[in-house]
């Protein structure tokens, strides 16, 4: 009758030590979380200092040491939303094609007479032509600028469309084209930020693309949401400079008409440049991962001809001498120039990965933001605002618990019991879940488990109630336990599941802190479902086993 | 025998129906005015669905109002609302205030400069305030939310009422919506006449509601069905008082540990989400009334189809066991 077999028992046992395991972190979390921040550390660097050290020593590496996130507003820092200006590009394309196009177009003067750009929309370009009747014949012409689209999406579409109409052909990017755009933009847009933000060296920052055309950037630790801005609001800086020496004196005089920079990827060495740049990213088209003549990663760049011809002349002159290319003020690479680089374009060698090469490609080309940007949300929380919400948080929490705890047991005795153990349980699991999937804490996720705190013993009242009225039918102890948990199932499914939809939809549906909310809540659902059936039955069980009493006092 | 608390009897044997025209024309005008108060009043709605900054300052020194305004009228930043904010949490000589500024024509979110030119006014009166906290939202984003806020309000309560609908029967449905647009409506409602702050928050807390209140509702009806079998002859409006009755005890019990943990967190959570605890403690409150005065009362209007075979199906799939082998 009232019994659960070993394998179920093992599994519900397993679960909550698993559980338990998985939230011990937090009750620690300085001091994990200083020996998560070390073990980064040493990831990234590969030394630690003696600090670092005692903090990695600190938490035992064999532990669990996943920790619950805490949202900006109980760890305080600044959370903004930028929108992308993508037509911007488009305008930018336009007005790259519009000498292309003249030059094609003026090929064939003879027929359709003199070319001139009409006003038009951003995202077109429209030319106006001497004779309307040849207009057929110079959208063919003005066809070939366009070249097929290699997406997944778009196979078979050209990158332009072109139109003619009275005397004006239409230029503009087909829609696959684009996307295709859009994307690029959106991509090299977040790297650039995050690389922005990363330069910080902040902790843990969230940037990542929302809907079309915006990105969300929040930044725990942070001063305010202005200092943020001005972070990603500088302009990447790229320049090639000629190379004076080498040192590792961070404060040795570089010399007049000569600057002193850091080197990105090597500490303790420093470049002295000459001040004024030969070429800069401004005049680079193009840059992508290559290979070199040994097969090594590279990356090749291309220059547009004015670049192109200043940077042929000095490399002619400087052969076998280093240049430096600078980015943000600090030198990522000086190779030795080969030979003279004519045509604008070359290749980047060093000792790179190939990831190393494409990320210093996308930097290349990323130089500045591709477009501009507009923030539609700032929110800026001090820490100390932070610090208050949880404990206020924690010292709600800790009441609530103890007044249902006592209203439990005041109610259902031994059965409340059971279910206060329960609902201890059900709460370290929420946490421990939490930290399992990284999950974020918000304010509102702290009262997300303070709710659950009341609701979650909702499925034990429900069975707890049941069982009194079975008993008063008169049937023995055990019959009315089991009959006491199995009719109260449906009601437990039925009012969970509701529950449970609109948490989704607020999960769905939300943002921010109210979507910690939601993941609070779903999680207090599924704990507290667990807990209330498996948990608190093997209790019941087990206690009924020991003592078989003949009545129940409920 | 051991103590025990009994919030309800073992027995009871209440009519719900007795004063059906003072309990369910109390929740009918409740739900008018409810909603003439929010069109009448309008709602005090947050940066998140108007747009515009709120700054959060605080400082040893006591706070002055008027103080504070002066300093910031000549910014000339258009419609500008300073509150004192009260907290048992706060020290003694912690005095914190919220400024709400509008959103400023033709800018998304404000400008670092304003801001700066805001902080550095109220410096210049109060050398001891600190600006704990600054969120500004812009129009667009505001707008979105709204819509974004409706939906889910909409989308939350279709899936509740066809959830209902499948496990029970169309009549329930009715029931349940008719219970949550009550809840729905007086909340907002109560926001409208105390005029405080509505933002996306006061959505999850309306979303929660609805959650709450259609758990205790399904909870009625779940006991309504089994009833209906177990009484076949009996009549409708006396099954729905026996199943009432019979969930009673439960129904006292949950509000109560769901109210005893809310409670707690409204007086001892710290202001920050005290709009957000308070609409829910409210919530909790409509939601058991209209579980138990509402939901069951449209149902009985609209009547049930007794001799459709009782047996649903689906419950098989999601009970244990043989749930009806006792009878």
């Amino acid at each position: 009758m009232l019994q659960i077999p070993l394998w179920k028992r093992v599994i519900i046992i397993g679960l909550c030590l698993l559980g338990l395991a998985m939230a011990a972190p937090n009750l620690f979390y300085p001091r994990v979380e200083a020996h998560n921040d070390a073990v980064a550390a040493l990831e990234k660097t590969g030394a630690l200092t003696d600090a670092q050290a005692a903090a990695r020593a600190g938490w035992p590496d064999f532990l669990p040491s996943g920790l619950v996130n805490l949202g900006l507003d109980l760890r305080g820092g600044a959370h903004l939303l930028a929108e992308v200006h993508l037509a911007e590009v488009y305008k930018a394309r336009m007005d790259a094609i519009w000498p292309e196009a003249r030059k094609v177009l003026a090929a064939e003067r003879a027929t359709i007479g003199a070319v001139r750009r009409a006003p038009s929309p951003q995202d077109e370009l429209r030319i106006q032509i001497g004779n309307p009747e040849q207009i057929a014949r110079a959208v063919e012409v003005a066809r070939t600028l366009a070249s097929p689209v290699v997406t997944l999406t778009g196979v078979g579409q050209n990158d332009l469309e072109v139109t003619g109409e009275g005397d004006t052909i239409t230029i503009r990017l087909s829609p696959s084209e684009q996307a295709a755009t859009d994307d690029r933009t959106m991509q090299q847009s977040l790297e650039i930020v995050r690389r922005r933000v990363d330069a910080a060296g902040t902790r843990e920052p969230t940037i990542m693309r929302q809907g079309q055309d915006r990105i969300l950037i929040q930044v725990p630790g942070i001063g305010s949401a202005a200092e943020l801005k001005a972070l990603i609001g500088t302009t990447a800086k790229l320049t090639f400079h000629a190379v004076v020496g080498r040192g590792s004196n961070p404060d040795a005089a570089p010399g007049a008409g000569n600057i002193l920079l850091p080197a990105a990827d090597q500490d303790g060495l420093y470049y002295v440049l000459d001040q004024v740049p030969v070429v800069t990213g401004d005049e680079l088209t193009d840059a992508r991962p290559d290979t070199d003549q040994n097969g090594y990663p590279a990356v090749a760049f291309r220059f547009n001809p004015t670049g192109a011809r200043t940077f042929g002349d000095y490399t002619a002159a400087n052969i076998g001498q280093p240049f430096a290319i600078v980015l943000d003020g600090k030198v990522i690479s000086a190779p030795t120039i080969q030979s003279h680089i004519a045509g604008g374009s070359g290749i980047i060698t060093g000792r790179f990965s190939v990831q190393e090469a494409t990320d210093l490609a996308l930097l290349l080309r990323a130089g500045a933001l591709p477009a501009g940007m507009t923030f539609l949300e700032e929110r800026t929380v001090g820490p100390e605002l932070g610090q208050d919400s949880i404990d206020a948080g924690r010292i709600a929490a800790g009441v609530g618990l103890v007044a249902v705890v006592g209203f439990m047991v005041a109610s259902y005795g031994l059965f409340g019991v059971f279910a206060a153990v329960a609902l201890l349980i059900n709460i370290a699991m929420i946490f421990g879940f939490m930290s399992m999937i990284g999950g974020t804490l918000t304010l509102p996720g702290i009262a997300g488990i303070v709710l659950t705190i009341g609701t979650a013993v909702d499925a034990n009242v429900l069975v707890f109630e049941r069982i009194r009225e079975e008993m008063r039918h008169a049937k023995g102890p055990a019959r009315a336990i089991e009959l006491g948990y199995e009719k109260a199932m449906s009601a437990i499914v039925d009012a969970n599941v509701t529950t449970f939809i609109t948490g989704v939809i607020l999960f769905v549906l939300g943002a921010g802190p109210v979507r910690g909310f939601a993941v609070t809540l779903i999680i207090g659902i599924v704990t507290s479902v667990f807990t209330a059936i498996w948990v608190t039955r093997l209790m019941v069980t087990v206690w009924f086993a020991r003592r078989r009493p003949k009545t129940l006092v409920l | 025998m051991a103590f025990r608390l009994k919030l309800v009897p073992d027995h009871t044997t209440f009519d719900f129906f007795k004063h059906a025209w003072l309990t369910f024309g109390a929740s009918v005008v409740a739900t008018i005015a409810s909603i003439v108060l929010a069109l009448v009043l309008g709602l005090n709605f947050g940066i998140d669905f108007k747009g515009g900054t709120t700054i959060r300052t605080e400082s040893t020194q006591a706070l002055d109002v008027g103080l504070y305004r002066g300093a910031i009228a000549p910014l000339n930043l258009g419609d500008v609302s300073i509150t004192q904010v009260f907290d048992p949490n706060f020290g003694p000589d912690q005095h914190v205030s919220m400024i709400r500024i509008q959103a400023q024509d033709g800018a998304e979110a404000i400008t670092p400069e304003t801001i700066a030119s805001v902080e550095a006014a109220l410096q210049g009166v109060d050398p001891a305030v600190k600006f704990i906290s600054t969120e500004s939202v812009g129009p667009k984003v505001s707008g979105e939310l709204i819509w974004t806020a409706i939906w889910s309000v909409l989308a939350a309560t279709l899936a509740i009422v066809v959830y209902v609908w499948l496990r029970f029967e169309w009549q329930y449905s009715i029931g349940a919506l008719a219970a949550l647009v009550h809840d729905v409506t007086l909340t907002v409602g109560l926001f409208a006449l105390f005029q405080i702050r509505f933002d996306l928050t006061i959505i999850a807390a309306l979303l929660t509601i609805l959650g709450y209140s259609i758990n205790d509702t399904v909870v009625v009806f779940d006991r309504l069905r089994e009833n209906l079998i177990k009484y076949k002859t009996m009549p409708l409006k006396d099954v729905m008082n026996v199943s009432v009755n019979e969930t009673l005890s439960r129904t006292v019990m949950t509000s109560g540990t769901t109210l005893i943990a809310l409670i707690s967190l409204l007086v001892l959570g710290g202001d920050v989400i005290r709009g957000f605890v308070f609409a829910m403690t409210w919530g909790v409150i409509v939601g058991t009334y209209s579980s138990v005065f509402v939901a069951k009362n449209i149902v009985l209007f609209i009547g049930l189809d007794r001799n459709k075979k009782p047996e649903d199906p689906s419950a098989k799939f999601f009970t244990e066991g043989a749930p009806n082998a006792d009878h």
